[in-house]
């Protein structure tokens, strides 16, 4: 009788794990969904202004940012082949490499922000005030929508991080990777989510 | 017999781990303690919210029209809301009864994620928290109505910005229950228990999960736009910015429609449970239950622009959501019919949850009629923001889901706690209930359509009867509601042991005994009928 107990008590389902993590990735989306929506509305009112707010920004800047995140979500499955593999060194450095490349990606990120700053294109700035409305929108959703996949990058970061020291104390192993897996479901959706942002603010104009 | 029998595993009330008390109840991943813990916080919130009400009404008649200021009364409306909405009828029925007996229903051991089902606890306590701190710090409680509409939340000197972020934690906490229930019926299900061979709660809850997941982040998001554009000023709401407040009115609804649902399904899923039991009769039309659950969570998600007739919305859209509004009582109405059919014909025995079952039945469908009333254009322009909106949302929230909870926690109580209430004082509680409530409730519809507006602190002497009636009614109503709870406490301490089965039921809790213990089942069991298989059919 207290085996049965002891065997649920260690009763574990990969499966349904990765079920509530979809799930969990459907709750993001829908969250992102919101903005969309918003952008959507204030687009179709304003065409020419988000038009001309689009070319403040820099897409070369935009595209650099693509290529860095893809190449980190990238990363992060080779860090899963690894462990499946029974590689948990070379898991763990695909892992550090991820965790460099969404670093970089926050970077680029700042920098484009303090640029923005500078040149007063950022909410309640007076420079912004005597723009059009649409541009004045733009912006507020630029950094809105921007700001929280930024949060969310460097949640993912956390994770990423928290994920590397499990790799490395084996509690993350070959036959035992769920966890990575579904850490690594959250970077990709992180990924897909500035797939749709770059078009939508770095590509308007 | 339990002393008699040592092989019994211990309750779940008893502590076998290495933590002792409250500590043992505050980290245990046990689904049923957790269950306990929500039911236990959420009972408080409401009487807390039932006192503000009180207070509401009391300014209402003429001694005591100068109890409490203007602003007082507009911080009243919006904490009863809040309270209400976010803290006790959102979470009710899924956080208590969901969590206590949907593994035990499916024949499992606990949820999926134990472990996050307890954070999601934490998260609604830490939402609570926030919510409460925000009524006493800052400049004041919020004062916009728990609809938060900008743009006057915008610019309220108020503490809104707080509020909303507890309303945010709250949201989450639903959230994780949703993808934790979802994945339980995806995956534990025990042997043999066939989709269509689980009790109709579990239905109710699976689909109020859906809308769950599907709502709630939309609230999420619009909640921190409201907070981001009181900090920073992004602008989106905002018209001096080119923002749009319609917007704001727009995903606000998207979410808090369908959370409507969340509301009733799962009360609509316990008097499911209820009813075939004191009918001993199998549910009348399995299977229309099951899919008109599935049918309210659709077509609820459509309807959100019928709370914004008046706002300049075009012909069209209006017309469309009227529709689908009108669409969404056929479900609702397969529901009803159902449950009447099961009692029809059927070997009633007369309980005490019963009683509420039927009250809640009764309730609910002046909640809903009015409620297609509100949904034809002609009528909601005119008794638009009227206490008719009002009277219709307390008799649905009230009179349906919380008359559910009450229905439901007769029903199971004696489950949950191996005690036995006294049958008698709780049908004496119920007279004040049922009086107290359509006096209550039922006044305001009238005031509605003569026109008195919701949220006003004062009213035209013409309205002054209609006031004094529902202001007694609300005395009558809170009398009921301390006999009622005041008979569980009492059973509590003082109760009889209750039977393992005391009403015959069929379903799988009332297989094991009462109170569970730890695991539920020593054994999975294998499911081999349909749910509701009473045994008299065999011999008819």
């Amino acid at each position: 009788m207290s085996e049965l107990v002891q065997a649920h008590a260690v009763h574990r389902d990969d499966f349904g794990a990765r079920l509530g993590m979809w799930l969990f990735l459907v709750t993001e989306m829908v969250l992102f969904g919101g903005l969309f929506i918003a952008y959507s509305y204030m687009r179709s009112t304003y065409p020419a202004d988000f038009h001309h707010a689009g070319a403040e920004l820099n897409a070369t800047l935009g595209v650099t940012n693509t290529l860095v995140l893809l190449t980190s979500s990238l990363t992060v499955a080779l860090s899963i082949v690894a462990i499946q593999r029974g590689d948990r060194l070379k898991s763990m450095a695909f892992l550090s490499a991820s965790l460099l490349l969404g670093l970089t990606f926050l970077a680029i990120k700042a920098t484009e922000w303090a640029a923005k700053f500078h040149h007063g294109l950022y909410p309640n700035a007076p420079h912004l005030a005597t723009l059009p409305h649409g541009e004045q929108v733009f912006f507020g959703l630029y950094f809105t929508m921007t700001g929280l996949h930024g949060l969310h990058v460097i949640i993912g970061l956390g994770v990423l991080t928290y994920m590397l020291i499990q790799v490395a104390r084996g509690r993350i192993c070959q036959d035992r990777y769920v966890q990575l897996e579904n850490a690594g479901l959250y970077w990709h959706l992180v990924d897909v989510i500035w797939i749709f942002l770059l078009p939508l603010f770095y590509l308007a104009a | 017999m339990s002393t008699q029998n040592t092989t019994l595993p211990p309750s779940y009330l008893v502590d076998t781990g290495s933590r002792k008390g409250l500590l043992a109840w505050l980290t245990s991943t046990d689904h049923k303690r957790i269950g306990l813990l929500y039911l236990g916080s959420m009972l408080t919130f409401f009487f807390v919210a039932v006192g503000l009400g009180l207070v509401m009404r009391l300014v209402q008649i003429s001694p005591f029209e100068h109890l409490i200021t203007a602003e007082t009364y507009n911080a009243l409306f919006t904490v009863h809301g809040v309270i209400m909405v976010f803290l006790f009828v959102v979470p009710g029925l899924p956080a208590v009864f969901g969590n206590f007996f949907l593994p035990i229903l499916i024949g499992a051991k606990d949820v999926a994620f134990p472990r996050l089902n307890l954070a999601s606890w934490y998260f609604y306590m830490a939402g609570a928290t926030v919510v409460i701190i925000a009524l006493f710090t800052g400049h004041g409680a919020p004062d916009t109505g728990w609809t938060f509409y900008v743009p006057f939340s915008l610019h309220t000197g108020t503490n809104v910005s707080l509020a909303v972020f507890g309303a945010f934690l709250l949201g989450f906490s639903s959230m994780l229950t949703g993808i934790n229930f979802i994945t339980t019926i995806h995956r534990l299900r025990a042997p043999g228990m066939r989709w269509f061979r689980m009790p109709l709660f579990c239905w109710a809850l699976y689909s109020t999960a859906w809308v769950q997941i599907l709502a709630t982040p939309i609230l999420a998001i619009t909640l921190v736009l409201v907070i981001l554009e009181r900090v920073f000023g992004i602008g989106i709401f905002d018209p001096t910015k080119g923002g749009d407040p319609l917007l704001y009115e727009h995903l606000f609804w998207i979410y808090s429609h369908p959370a409507v649902y969340i509301m009733i399904l799962p009360a609509m899923g316990a008097i499911t449970e209820i009813l075939p039991t004191f009918a001993r009769r199998p549910v009348f039309g399995y299977k229309a239950i099951a899919y008109s659950s599935m049918a309210i969570a659709g077509v609820g998600s459509l309807v959100w622009a019928h709370h914004m007739f008046t706002s300049g919305l075009s012909q069209v859209a209006v017309m469309i959501f009227s529709l689908l509004t009108m669409i969404v009582a056929v479900p609702s109405a397969i529901k009803v019919f159902n449950w009447v059919s099961t009692l029809y014909k059927g070997s009633i025995d007369f309980q005490p949850p019963l009683l509420f079952a039927l009250t809640f039945i009764f309730l609910f469908c002046i909640g809903g009629l009015t409620g297609v009333m509100l949904g034809a254009l002609a009528v909601n322009v005119h008794v638009h923001d009227t206490y008719f909106v009002v009277g219709h949302f307390h008799y649905v929230m009230f009179g349906g889901t919380g008359m559910a909870f009450f229905a439901a926690l007769l029903y199971w109580f004696p489950k949950m706690f191996g005690k036995m209430y006294s049958k008698k004082a709780i049908y004496a509680s119920w007279f004040p209930i049922f009086i107290g409530f359509n006096m209550l409730y039922f006044t305001m519809l009238v005031l509605g359509v003569m026109g008195m507006p919701r949220r006003y602190f004062h009213h035209l002497p013409r309205f002054d009867t209609g006031h004094d009636i529902a202001t007694v009614g609300s005395w009558i109503l809170v009398l009921g509601l301390l006999m009622f709870f005041g008979t569980l406490v009492h059973a509590l301490f003082k109760g009889e042991k209750a039977e393992d089965n005391p009403w015959g039921g069929v379903t799988l809790e009332w297989t094991i005994p009462s109170p569970p213990p730890q695991e539920n089942f020593e054994e999975i069991p294998t499911i081999t009928t349909e749910a509701y298989h009473f045994p008299q059919e065999e011999i008819g």
